[in-house]
């Protein structure tokens, strides 16, 4: 039973780690706390929904596609009105991207319906048994998306000029504009990365979970996750969703079903009041 | 262009700058009095509501505006208000003037509780500490059946003093203004004198405040407890006016709805709370009332009441960031200053290096 609802809870909480990866990128770069990223997810689902069934397109096509559109659609973003944003009040930034999640939330109802979809995936199936415990393969392959993803990110960001450029802006905007580094542009990608890594949440998302133009408010589970881990913390985000998506499966396992979904506040308040910067944060201090 | 030379500490802090302008509230006064007699219902009902929301506005102007501590949980504190007015009055059949001021002192006690992990959170972290309370809160209503109906709701019944029932709308206008009345005054009362300055000086400095000798803690949670009285009254005036309530009216989209109006009235103002819960409440009915005129398909589009608020709130953060009230004092000061006035003198100073990460 325990070890039944630990992997379970292992892939959701993948899930809520790509989501909250997404803010903390969007945090890390530009300063901006992005409260839009579940609608992001939930974009990139419906997109990929639609190429398959409409288009017709095969899986990994539709895969390709969908990382693109999600792409140009982050530029898109922060060249419109993500970039006025830069250097407000938090609280300016939380409301707008709260407006912003409410707005796609309802494009997508006048789009897609508010019905609930299944969504095709070729890499659903079968249930693989290891000893007592039976692990679904869509669990399987998205804990080792998920793992890949974060792979390819580290070595993004630790080899590539680009990744190095955006470490470099996250750390002073100024010094690295100084530097010689294309600042807005690198703003561009890391909104363009980070609606990526949204969408590949979406895809890995709805075949284990629901399509619908609420998913998105998955994404406010996935805020405990990065608070947890220290917003701005990569690995913290990672960690953060893992632990979220763990015990929550856990406690709806093992307590009245109702606590399963509100346990990732609890823990999330419990945590704060013991260590306000999060697990893997590192409380700044402001030089007077 | 009215200039008044103050000459000490006390004028500073008086009611009304100019003897003027007790002319003009007098008037706007009368009016509100006057309102109900030649309004018909329909418009009563909803400047009622109006009122409601602006309570509930004052309250999180306090927290939001004045003290610089978000919060996304208000519809948290708004649910306790209505539900501790039902549950005294429908099913323990007690007095709603008992429950009336007990669903403040509830709330704010509960706004006590939550203040105090929040003492250590900023920005942020604290946003998504309320978020959370709020999340928790809506769930025990539905899981509480036994206090609150669960999904089920209560009915509440308009109150009555002495024989009088206030059952028509005309009637709890009246109550919800001298409500309005009184908590306006009250908050003007806090803000212009030191306790209201403490809470002004937290948000624009914490180091600062803290070396002139303002104790943080304290103030932040007296500011958390005064927001949560605020909309914990307001909940308790919403609950018989609409008759029934249920987890379905106080959900994330309630507490957004708070913010909304500080935004669109203006944050860290009175005039703007006000503004902003008119707003709100005449652009909901022209919402439904616009959607007529529309082409079917488009009446049809489910979500088309959440895109023009999500539209509202990225173009006042955009362009207006000062809010309704912001837009009105730059026109005044257009016409008083008129050939003079520049369009960069309102210019808001971008600030890259404030990073809400180093504080």
């Amino acid at each position: 039973m325990f070890w039944q609802l630990f992997s379970s809870g292992m892939a959701l909480g993948c899930v809520y780690a790509l989501i909250a990866l997404g803010f903390v990128l969007i945090f890390k770069a530009t300063d901006v706390i992005n409260f839009a990223q579940g609608e992001f997810m939930m974009l990139g689902a419906f997109v990929a929904f639609s190429l398959i069934h409409y288009a017709h397109l095969p899986f990994w096509l539709t895969v390709i596609l969908t990382l693109v559109i999600m792409a140009a659609f982050g530029v898109l973003l922060d060249r419109t009105v993500m970039r006025f944003l830069v250097g407000e009040p938090t609280f300016s930034m939380v409301m707008f991207t709260m407006g912003l999640a409410v707005f796609f939330r309802s494009i997508a109802g006048m789009i897609w319906s508010t019905d609930t979809y299944t969504f095709p995936s070729p890499l659903q199936g079968g249930v693989i048994h290891l000893g007592t415990v039976a692990i679904a393969q869509g669990d399987i392959v998205v804990v080792f998306s998920t793992a890949l993803l974060v792979l390819l990110l580290f070595l993004f960001f630790r080899f590539t000029d680009v990744g190095i450029a955006m470490q470099a802006t996250s750390q002073n905007q100024f010094a690295a504009y100084l530097m010689g580094i294309n600042v807005e542009r690198i703003f561009s990608l890391v909104w363009a990365l980070s609606a990526m890594v949204a969408a590949v949440a979406g895809i890995l998302l709805a075949p284990i979970l629901f399509l619908h133009k609420d998913m998105g408010f998955i994404g406010l589970k996935a805020f405990p996750a990065a608070v947890l881990g220290g917003f701005g913390s990569i690995p913290g985000a990672i960690v953060g969703g893992l632990i979220i998506g763990i015990s929550e499966n856990l406690a709806g396992g093992f307590l009245p079903l109702w606590v399963k979904d509100v346990f990732a506040y609890l823990v999330l308040i419990a945590v704060l009041i013991v260590r306000p910067e999060g697990i893997f944060g590192i409380q700044e201090r402001k030089k007077v | 262009m009215k200039f008044k030379l103050k000459k000490s500490y006390m004028e500073d802090l008086e009611l009304f700058e100019y003897k003027s302008d007790m002319v003009w509230y007098g008037a706007i006064l009368l009016f509100l009095v006057l309102f109900p007699v030649w309004a018909g219902n329909y418009w009563t009902y909803n400047l009622t509501l109006a009122g409601v929301y602006c309570i509930a506005a004052l309250g999180l102007n306090i927290l939001t505006g004045y003290t610089g501590q978000i919060s996304l949980g208000h519809a948290a504190f708004f649910a306790i208000g209505a539900y501790t007015v039902g549950y005294m009055t429908s099913i323990l059949g007690l007095s709603y003037w008992l429950a009336l001021p007990l669903a403040g002192v509830n709330s704010a006690l509960i706004g006590l509780i939550v203040g105090l992990p929040a003492l250590r959170l900023t920005g942020i972290y604290l946003a998504i500490a309320t978020m959370s309370f709020a999340f928790i809160i809506e769930h025990v209503i539905i899981e509480w059946p036994s206090v609150t109906g669960g999904a089920n709701g209560l009915i509440i019944n308009r109150p009555s003093i002495g024989g009088w029932s206030l059952n028509t709308d005309a009637s709890y206008y009246y109550l919800v203004l001298i409500m309005v009345v009184l908590f306006v005054l009250l908050t003007k009362n806090i803000i212009r004198t030191p306790p209201g300055r403490a809470l002004v000086a937290v948000r624009d400095s914490e180091v600062a405040a803290q070396t002139m000798g303002i104790p943080l803690a304290k103030v932040k949670t007296q500011a958390f407890a005064l927001s949560a009285f605020y909309t914990g009254i307001a909940g308790a005036l919403f609950a018989p006016l609409i008759n029934f309530i249920g987890p379905d009216n106080f959900t994330i989209m309630e507490s957004i709805n708070f913010i909304v109006m500080i935004i669109v009235g203006g944050a860290a103002s009175i005039h703007g709370s006000i503004f902003g819960a008119i707003f709100i409440t005449l652009l909901s009915e022209f919402i439904r009332v616009g959607k007529d005129a529309l082409p079917t398909f488009m009446q049809q589009q489910v979500g088309f009441q959440g895109a023009v608020y999500g539209l509202i709130i990225m173009v006042f953060i955009l362009f207006e960031p000062m809010g309704l009230y912001g837009r009105y004092l730059k026109l005044k000061y257009l016409f008083e200053v008129f050939p003079l006035y520049r369009k960069d003198t309102f210019r808001r100073e971008k600030k890259f290096q404030k990073t809400e990460r180093t504080r």
